[in-house]
């Protein structure tokens, strides 16, 4: 074979690492040009179009279902209520069928569904079915679950509480008398969506001999054909997982949902293709969220500082089913245990039917409302002893080496580096008020008055105070730069910008604002408008700075019996590397970190790095995109893989140039001689060598990589995860005391990552975790009132946008964690778990309030601080 | 509510080629984009102009195709994502998202890139501000929009890739 059909370089360069470079996902420019091929891009032949009717009451018993006048429209295919399929119960509770059969528990409950020619035949059909239904007693509250004779709501649990976690160690009665101060609150948390740009969806196809394929958006694709199997009546070697790129997960497609057999029980009833996507109201209503909770908790520490005891009880509102989000409390008792070092602490929880909507996995698994709750308490401690936070937090932190009192063995801890680091960038000693809300005055900054007065008029915009207030102006000038900007947009100007390159045939004479269309409406939640049409500044704006920490698994968790991920590599006779990984793509960016370690291993080039990820008839086993573990765990088998790959090929090279193996390294293309560098072979020659020469072989390999991690004993201690990840952020806010406005003007997040693989992509899940975490913080908030959903569209659910976005600054902390691929541990769930609790610290500093609940929409915050008077 | 939805012709230019189809009374430029022409890099996320993910140039100005009918684009000029790049090549705007690590899911990213094609078009040296100002309307739930915000100042700034 001619070297010429060879894709590799033959020039030798100066051996530069791959790892910690900024690498784009390798399927980027697909999703850039429109190209890639979601879900609801993709039609088979034949397809058909499916849609569900939901109950739309809360608790009923089913009397009738009536589809006669469904059936008979043209074009519909299938029509199916519990009558027609086998109900298998699944989901953790086992408390789930695909179709309810005679009661109802929540809005979201699927009661019937349909396949048909087109989508609007198939939702004119779900119009035409009609239920008759007895409503029930309806349960909304946990308390109202928990109270004596309250309705049962599903038959197997009669105290309507299905689940309970303890965890315990020490002894709290000795930590409260051990302790100099104690502090106690309940804090109230809310539901979340997940808010994935792309709906729900699934395809589900049957072949000639049963065999069925899914094109599904499943972040656990082996665990999900396992599971769905017994469900539809499919045994598992039948079914083939097919993942197409997915419009975001965030932990939402972690569980089988009810809508994914619905789908194959239409394909079957039909012997047809059928493709079911939800409408953005279907995705608010019919898809879980956060768990909303309330977390009573006590803690003390000593005059010194150290923390003595933790006291939690917590009360989570399942809702009507179950789905994993009701074991988040398993996950939450460890950031109570282990977060900071204290010797004493309990948890108990309660997951509580209701008939409200139910909750799932969201990024952070419950740490962002254990985080809320302790990081909270640890403030309010230190501000009750006289002590800094920063130095309180610092004196209880972990060390590397140290295993937890829940026994998590910290191989790495850089918290202390995290909680110095983000309060260094972030000003600590010099913003911080040395009391909450008693900010100490300086020139050019906001000065506060009693409440209650009139809002003099706006001053000139000269301080930094106000800066924030004359952004919210779009419409007229507010700085120098404003007013350029104003002025550039003029048509009439010259666009002779070096740097923008638009095709000038399809410019158009009229200037755009660029608003247009867009974004009505979008503040609405936060911008409380004053007598003359917004909020304009005042003298009242206060300042302050808050810090909040966090501990998560930062290697997978340990809940199979295997946590591992398996890698299968082949490189052709052209050396292009084909990895079949088991981790999904979530747009996380595994692809770009696998395909770094292996080209970094095998010295070649990352465009000949292939990676495989989104079939299992294909790709090796694999827990799934969850516990932040698809970096250390999919990226230690990865590496492993492609060593024993680097293996062969310098073996098969020492052979053919008579060298010792370990003479020898592989880079950019070429064998080379480790001690002068130089290039002494090309790498396709050696492979072609081992393919065509005497050994006829390929170079494969494969590896199953399971993490040093085990399962928890019976009082749920033990050493979960492979690596444990820390972080610390510090926010900076400033609050309109007239309008309750919390304005979040910088956030510092520092991290212990192990270490930094990819650059880029490390800052892009820090930047969405950030953005996640402000938007629990500050604006998202999932309300129900009587079971029903008030809010599902994104005009009365508020998501952070582009204007609502902080000045930003990261520190990664590189402990390199003996462990990790590189020394790299996971991270995609940390940098969301910190953020809520940061900026209400941060309110509390500035405003000496206190707030247990979240969001801080403005109305809330202004509520709590005339409660205090401020 | 009508059971056969009867179908009405009408013709426009969709990325520089003329176009006649036919669609339902009721079908919005993005059900005739995306079924009928089959250009399905713009997207549906909520069919109420709140997301942006399905943004696309209608005459020039930025639009969300879902909340435009199909009919009333008769005899425009529509501009989609497909239709930015040029001889098999990306814009120098799509390759300044994909250098930046301005995607992560994509699901936003054909609406934002039209988004920020519209304002460079009409400004082409944007502040930071307006560049934020103008993606208001457009929402990413995994970037957190600095890179998204970064790739198109880049432009702006003159540096077509910083890889």
């Amino acid at each position: 074979m001619p070297d010429s059909t060879i894709d590799l370089p033959t020039k030798r360069a100066a051996k530069k690492s791959l790892i910690g470079q900024r690498i784009p996902k390798l399927d980027a420019p697909e999703k850039a040009t429109g190209l890639a091929r979601y879900l609801e891009d993709i039609k088979l032949p034949r397809m058909l179009y499916g849609k569900i009717l939901f109950a739309d009451r809360p608790h009923a018993r089913i009397v009738d279902i009536d589809t006669s006048a469904a059936k008979k429209i043209r074009g519909v295919r299938a029509v199916l209520t519990a009558a027609d399929i086998k109900l298998v119960p699944f989901g953790f509770g086992q408390d789930n069928t695909a179709l309810k059969a005679e009661r109802v528990t929540c809005i979201r409950d699927e009661v019937a569904a349909v396949a048909a020619d087109s989508p609007e035949i198939a939702a004119l059909a779900i119009r035409r079915i009609r239920v008759t239904y007895e409503d029930l007693p309806l349960v909304t509250s946990p308390e109202q679950a928990m109270a004596d004779g309250a309705p049962v709501i599903h038959e197997k649990t009669q105290d309507n509480i299905p689940f309970r976690y303890d965890y315990e160690h020490g002894d709290i009665e000795k930590g409260i008398q051990e302790s100099d101060a104690i502090v106690e609150d309940t804090f109230d948390l809310q539901r979340m969506a997940h808010c994935c740009l792309g709906t729900s969806g699934i395809i589900a196809d049957f072949d000639a001999q049963g065999s069925l394929t899914l094109h599904s958006l499943t972040q656990v694709p082996f665990q999900y054909k396992h599971d769905i199997a017994p469900i539809v009546g499919v045994p598992p070697q039948k079914i083939r997982v097919i993942q197409p790129p997915i419009g975001g997960g965030f932990g939402s497609k972690l569980d089988i949902h009810p809508f994914e057999p619905i789908c194959v029980f239409l394909a079957r009833a039909t012997a047809r293709p059928v493709r079911l996507t939800f409408t953005r109201q279907e995705e608010f209503l019919a898809t879980p969220t956060r768990q909303p909770m309330a977390i009573h908790m006590k803690s003390g520490a000593k005059k010194d500082g150290t923390l003595t005891f933790r006291d939690v009880r917590m009360t989570l509102d399942n809702g009507g089913r179950t789905s994993w989000g009701a074991t988040t409390p398993w996950i939450m008792m460890r950031t109570f245990s282990s977060l900071y070092r204290v010797p004493h602490v309990r948890q108990h929880a309660d997951v509580v039917y209701t008939n409200n909507i139910y909750a799932c996995a969201f990024r952070g698994y419950g740490n962002p409302q254990a985080t809320f709750a302790l990081e909270s308490q640890i403030e309010l401690l230190a501000h009750k002893l006289g002590h800094d936070p920063l130095e309180m937090r610092l004196k209880n932190a972990h060390d590397s080496r140290e295993t937890t009192a829940q026994g998590m063995f910290l191989r790495t801890c850089g918290l202390k580096e995290c909680l110095r680091a983000s309060a260094d960038k972030a000003g600590w000693n010099e913003k911080r008020n040395p009391v909450p809300g008693k900010p100490v005055a300086s020139p050019g900054e906001a000065q506060r008055v009693p409440w209650p007065s009139e809002a003099p008029p706006c001053d000139a915009p000269k301080s930094e105070g106000c800066h924030g207030q004359a952004e919210r102006r779009p419409e007229e000038p507010t700085t120098s730069e404003g007013c350029h900007g104003q002025a550039k947009r003029r048509p009439e100007e010259p666009t002779t910008s070096k740097g923008w390159h638009g095709q000038a045939k399809r410019r158009h004479e009229e200037p755009t604002t660029s608003k247009g269309w867009h974004g009505q409406a979008k503040r609405r939640h936060e911008e409380p408008t004053t007598s003359d049409g917004w909020h304009g500044p005042t003298n009242r704006l206060v300042r302050g700075l808050g810090m909040a920490s966090l501990f998560h698994v930062g290697g997978g968790a340990k809940i199979y019996r295997s946590d591992g991920c398996g890698t299968m590599l082949q490189i052709d006779d052209f050396g292009t590397v084909t990895v079949m990984t088991g981790a999904s793509e979530i747009g996380q960016g595994s692809d770009a970190v696998i395909a770094q370690i292996v080209a970094e291993e095998l010295g070649l080039p990352l465009k000949n790095i292939r990676i495989v990820n989104n079939d299992t008839d294909v790709t090796p086993w694999d827990v799934g995109v969850h516990a932040s573990r698809t970096t250390f765990i999919a990226g230690n088998s990865a590496l492993r893989a492609a060593r024993e790959a680097r293996r062969k090929l310098i073996e098969a090279a020492a052979a053919k140039l008579q060298r010792k193996p370990e003479e020898l390294d592989l880079s950019d293309g070429n064998v080379i001689e480790r001690a002068t560098g130089q290039p002494v072979e090309s790498l396709g020659k050696i492979i072609r060598g081992i393919h065509f020469g005497a050994k006829n072989a390929l170079v494969m390999t494969s590896e199953y990589y399971e993490p040093p991690s085990s399962p928890p004993d019976k009082k749920d201690r033990g050493d979960i995860s492979g690596a444990y990840a820390f972080g610390t952020h510090v926010a900076e806010v400033e609050v309109d005391l007239d309008t309750g406005l919390v304005k979040v003007l910088k956030i510092c997040a520092a991290h212990d990552v192990g270490r930094v693989i990819n650059q880029l992509g490390i800052e892009g899940q820090i930047e969405g975790g950030i953005a996640q975490g402000l938007g629990y913080g500050l604006t998202e908030d999932i309300q129900v009132d009587a079971g029903r959903v008030l809010n599902p569209s994104f005009t009365d659910y508020k998501l952070i946008t582009t204007r609502d976005l902080p000045e930003m600054e990261f520190t990664f902390v590189e402990t390199r964690d003996p462990a990790g691929p590189h020394g790299a541990k996971g991270f995609g769930e940390s940098p969301l778990i910190p953020v809520a609790a940061a900026v209400a610290n941060a309110v509390y500093n500035a405003t000496g309030v206190r707030i247990t609940e979240l969001p801080l929409t403005p109305e809330r915050v202004l509520q709590k601080l005339q409660e205090a008077q401020v | 509510m009508q059971e056969t939805l009867e179908t009405v012709p009408f013709s426009c230019v969709v990325n520089g080629e003329p176009v006649t189809l036919a669609v339902s009374p009721r079908a919005t430029l993005l059900d005739a984009l995306r079924d009928k022409l089959e250009l399905t890099g713009s997207k549906y996320g909520c069919g109420e102009g709140e997301c942006g993910a399905c943004t696309v140039l209608l005459n020039g100005k930025p639009v969300n195709a879902c909340l435009v009918l199909a009919l009333e684009c008769s005899g425009t000029d529509i501009l989609t994502i497909e239709g930015l790049r040029e001889n098999g090549n990306l814009h120098p705007l799509q390759q300044a998202f994909v250098d930046h690590g301005a995607i992560q899911c994509g699901f936003c990213s054909p609406g934002m890139i039209m988004a920020a094609y519209a304002l460079l078009e009409s400004n082409p040296t944007p502040t930071k501000q307006q560049i934020e100002r103008s993606l208001e309307g457009n929402l990413c739930r995994c970037t957190g929009y600095r890179k998204i915000v970064d790739a198109v100042q880049s432009l702006a700034d003159g540096v077509t890739s910083h890889a």
